[in-house]
């Protein structure tokens, strides 16, 4: 075998102008970058401060800018979609060959749901949740920074194989026989797989760090009825994780058996069944889009209680009806293939719990508009994301409800009407939700407020561009369009796709203006300081402690008697009070294992998708190996001594001291 | 290395925190044991012998292996719901067991239907 | 650093009492996650273990006997450990160190004797290439059997680290650790000759 396996130079797509134009933008920016720590000497707290660091505040703010890296990289493929399509009407075949345009859907899902979404998610997770319960760090905290790095190891090889190879072309779902060795022979779908199967560790080990920090690390007093619903949401979330991530795990593996030792899991040979590729696949398929939205959901509740200064309505029937969306997540999943052949016996039972699995979403949308009911709603640029759900969201679940029927599925199934459903439901309801709690808990986390102007034209740039880029879509699911074509031939259809593609043009507009938003944000962090910690007068934990938190998050522990324990203890005049003494607290220190451990597996991942054998061992074993010298490590925590937590505690308690607080 | 010796010494002299977890006792082990060696052999042998009918023959089976697993889970896991870390574990079984119940007798209903359809 | 950290000793050994339970329930938090890893293989195997491709099928090629003493040992090595824990909580190392090297014999006898049963089979042309039964037989039982080696890896490093340090309380919680794994590694094979091949043999 070759010292490089199947790697060559002939790999690098040079016969490709517009990957080849975009691997040297992405050189020079890279080079610009790097120039720009080096000349600002931040090398070292980038590697010091942030690279290394076991703070779950740190962990989230890195989950949170990967993901905006790979929101402008999916968006990319969205827009490059959208033009072809508009282009390539009445048979012409526009810009992007198919064997191109396929790699740019598949990678485009892949990118949006795996390592825009989930990271997108995770981080905000991160930040907040330790907050909320009033912890000093979650569980694990070496786990935490490991959970990162392998979330970025798989990005890293989504990104590679821009530039190395090819992606998968068989749809971001893969079903074999396609993904299969004899019709996937070459290195995409095996790119496909290691991302998945790397990122999914390390989302897998985030649900268990964060299932032991919520039931074993609240604060003294703190029953699971009295977290914030933020937290609770993210734990049905974690529990999902943890049901379903193994199911993806195994039908990757399967999917890898095949394909690496000629093994007959989805083969259409020696009596394999694909069917049951799609089967577990789903499994885990819908489970995941419940883990996207319910944290979203838990933003909404937030946000609006917040801004409305008033109690969450129905707080008990939120935590039911997560917790009955979550368990229900699991007996629906046959709703992705009606079609595919099972029994009508089968399909009926989906259908209908497909259909249950409604009635605890509407109890939450109506809990939420209890709560606005007879509140002052102020229209922050949080609440207009948490509008725009409402029915941007409504609609989606509605079309949900619709396909949900076997009989009008077998018309509508991979149709653009499915394309417009889905999109309506991860955009209106998950995207605006992490977009809505970006806003939120940017003050928190940074320090300083978000200008205003520009979050608001970017959600009204997002609102309007998503009406326009998927409104019709479900008219072209209805005029027969199918999912996944790389040209038209039906004049019918044509106006649709233009005006889809100026929506998607649109939410172009507003993703620049988050990006300006952030530009003038960081220019103006002076006058948008925020010097309270307490900008919005917040009902939660997190909302005690500093902007940017301690880095201990909490000198004092409190003891919590209420739901909304931070309005309680203001209520009870408990708030910036100085304790009688203050004790040593107990840190972790920063660590370089779970980064090296993250890139050794990577590469080894990258080993296997080239058969770089030799590679592959080396990258196995150093893996384990830094693992195993981390357990041997002793020097892996230290105690934060008084004098420096006096210090610390008293400017962020003289800043609320001086007559602020009523 | 002294604070070390004296950290381990304490956790001798305070045994406290071990006696609030169930960790077993050598009779618990040993009935644990015996009673999944009663329940390995019965299954064997009727599977091995083939003297009754194959139904019977496999849900007996079927019975067995899970008395045995609940043995285990009791015997040599300590799942119980009297401690705090019993419930916090038997409570996450549980939940689990709901999900692996669900998910794998749903996919055989899917697949075995989807074969039947195909005249399998 | 010394004399700070003396004085905190008694809150710390609470402290560390709770860093050590929790690390006990997020291994078992994460043993379930290993559960469905499991009963996905299960389910695979459940639906495609008739197809056989005009090959071997369960009946043809399972030897009872043989499946009989891969578990006993299996099942008397979930004692052995459980009699090693034993030891470990009364700081007993020389009991738990013996304990834990029988729990290895008999875990690597039961390995061994799966490797053989995989090679006569491969040799005799019954390999996981052959048909999607034999796919999903080798991959379901080969699965068990990678955790079972993991483990006896594990137990190796574990033998090292309490020759080495005693059974301080990071030893025993990753003891603990280990010792859950194993068990659970025993309920799976209960699974495993239940449904592979008590049935596959009927």
């Amino acid at each position: 075998m070759s010292f490089l396996g199947k790697l060559s130079i002939e790999s690098v797509p040079y016969h490709e102008p517009i990957i080849m134009v975009t691997l040297a933008v992405v050189a020079v920016l890279g080079l610009v970058i790097a120039s720009l720590i080096t000349k600002h000497k931040q090398w070292g707290t980038l590697w010091f401060d942030w690279i290394t660091s076991v703070d779950h505040k740190r962990l989230g703010i890195m989950y949170i800018v990967l993901a905006m890296i790979m929101l402008l990289r999916g968006f990319a493929d969205a827009i490059m979609m959208r033009t072809q399509l508009a282009m390539a009407t009445n048979g012409a075949p526009g810009y992007l060959p198919p064997e191109h345009y396929d790699q740019i859907f598949t990678a485009h899902g892949v990118i949006m749901i795996i390592f825009m979404a989930m990271p997108f998610m995770i981080g905000l997770m991160n930040i907040i949740l330790p907050l909320q319960i009033g912890a000093r760090d979650v569980a694990f905290p070496f786990l935490n920074n490991l959970s990162f790095w392998l979330t970025a190891g798989g990005a890293i090889l989504v990104n590679v194989s821009l530039g190395l190879g090819e992606f998968a072309k068989t749809g971001w779902v893969a079903y074999p026989p396609l993904a299969g060795l004899e019709f996937s022979p070459g290195v995409g779908v095996d790119y496909y797989i290691w991302a998945l199967q790397i990122s999914g560790l390390g989302t897998l080990l985030t649900a268990v760090n964060f299932l032991v920090t919520v039931f074993k690390m609240r604060a003294p007093g703190m029953k699971l009825m009295q977290m914030p619903i933020f937290t609770w949401t993210c734990t049905w979330a974690n529990i999902l994780i943890a049901a379903s991530f193994p199911i993806l795990t195994a039908v990757l593996a399967m999917l890898t058996l095949d394909r690496y030792m000629d093994f007959h899991f989805f083969t259409n040979e020696a009596g394999g069944n694909s069917m049951m590729y799609i089967n577990l696949f789903w499994a885990w398929g819908h489970p995941e889009v419940y883990i996207l939205v319910l944290p979203a959901f838990g933003i909404f509740s937030e946000v609006i209680s917040t801004f409305t200064a008033k109690r969450l309505f129905g707080y008990k029937s939120m935590v039911y009806a997560s917790g009955a969306i979550a368990i229900l997540g699991f007996v629906v999943w046959l709703h992705h293939f009606f079609t595919m052949g099972s029994s009508a016996n089968v399909n009926a039972f989906f259908g209908i719990m497909t259909m249950v699995i409604a009635v605890p979403t509407g109890v939450k949308l109506f809990n939420w508009l209890f709560t606005m009911y007879r509140g002052r709603l102020v229209l922050s640029v949080p609440v207009l994301w948490t509008l725009g759900f409402m029915v941007t969201f409504t609609i989606g679940g509605m079309t949900g409800v619709l396909l949900a029927i076997p009989g009008a599925d077998y018309v509508l199934h991979n149709s653009l009407f499915l394309i417009a459903h889905f999109h309506n439901t991860i955009i209106g309801g998950a995207v605006f939700g992490y977009l809505a709690g970006f806003a939120f808990w940017f003050p928190k986390a940074m320090g300083f407020k978000l200008d205003e102007k520009t979050g608001k034209a970017a959600f009204w740039c997002w609102q309007i561009g998503f009406l326009l880029a998927f409104m019709p879509l479900y008219v072209l699911g209805f005029l027969g369009m199918t999912r996944r074509l790389n040209h038209t031939d039906n004049p019918d259809w044509n106006i649709w796709l233009y005006i889809a593609m100026v929506g998607a043009f649109v939410i172009a507009i507003g993703i620049f203006f988050q990006l300006l938003q952030l530009f003038v944000s960081f220019k103006n962090k002076d006058k948008l300081n925020d010097t309270t910690g307490d900008p919005w007068n917040g009902h939660t934990l997190e909302w005690s402690t500093a902007s940017p938190p301690q880095f201990y998050n909490f000198a004092h522990i409190p003891h919590i008697q209420d739901i909304d324990a931070w309005t309680d203890m203001k209520e009870r005049g408990e708030s910036y009070q100085r304790p009688q003494q203050y004790s040593p607290i107990h840190m972790p220190k920063n660590t370089s294992a779970g980064v090296f451990m993250s890139m050794s597996f990577t590469v080894m991942g990258f080993a296997l998708i080239w058969h770089i054998w030799w590679l592959a061992i080396v990258g196995l074993m150093a893996g384990i190996g830094v693992f195993i010298k981390r357990c041997y490590t002793r020097d892996v925590d230290y105690y934060v001594q008084v004098d420096e937590i006096e210090r610390i505690e008293q400017t962020h308690l003289g800043a609320n001291t001086t007559g602020a607080n009523a | 290395m002294a604070l070390h010796d004296s950290h381990s010494k304490a956790h001798q002299d305070a045994p406290a925190q071990a006696s609030h977890e169930d960790h077993g006792s050598v009779k618990s082990y040993v009935v644990g044991f015996i009673l999944s060696v009663v329940l390995t052999v019965i299954p064997f042998v009727l599977v091995m012998k083939g003297d009754f009918s194959k139904v019977t023959t496999l849900w007996s089976v079927i019975i067995l292996g899970l008395i045995q697993i609940w043995v285990h889970l009791k015997y040599f896991l300590h799942l119980n719901f009297v401690t705090d870390e019993g419930r916090a574990n038997t409570f996450s079984f549980l939940f689990s067991a709901l999900i692996i119940f669900m998910v794998v007798g749903l996919s055989i209903w899917i697949i075995y239907e989807s074969n039947a359809m195909m005249m399998y | 650093m010394n004399t700070v950290t003396a004085t905190m000793h008694t809150d710390d050994h609470a402290h560390h009492g709770h860093h050590e339970n929790n690390t006990v329930f997020g291994f078992w938090l994460y043993l379930m996650t290993d559960c469905l890893l499991f009963a996905s293989f299960f389910a695979t195997y459940a639906v495609l273990f008739m197809n056989t491709a005009g090959g071997v099928s369960g009946k043809d090629i399972f030897e009872l006997n043989f499946v009989a003493v891969e578990t006993a040992a299996l099942l008397v090595s979930s004692i052995t450990f459980g009699f090693a824990m034993i030891g470990a909580h009364k700081q007993n190392r020389g009991a738990a160190l013996a304990w834990l090297a029988v729990t290895w014999l008999l875990g690597a006898s039961f390995i061994g004797m799966e490797v053989y049963e995989f090679h006569h089979l491969i040799t005799h042309g019954h390999g996981p290439q052959q048909s999607a039964f034999l796919t999903a037989f080798f991959s379901l039982v080969g699965l068990h059997g990678l955790h079972v080696t993991a483990g006896l890896i594990w137990m190796t490093v574990m033998f090292i680290e309490v020759s080495r340090r005693g059974l301080p309380e990071q030893t025993v919680t990753r003891l603990s650790c280990l010792s859950l794994f194993w068990h659970f590694l025993d309920i799976v094979w209960i699974c495993v000759f239940t449904v592979v091949y008590l049935m596959g043999a009927m």
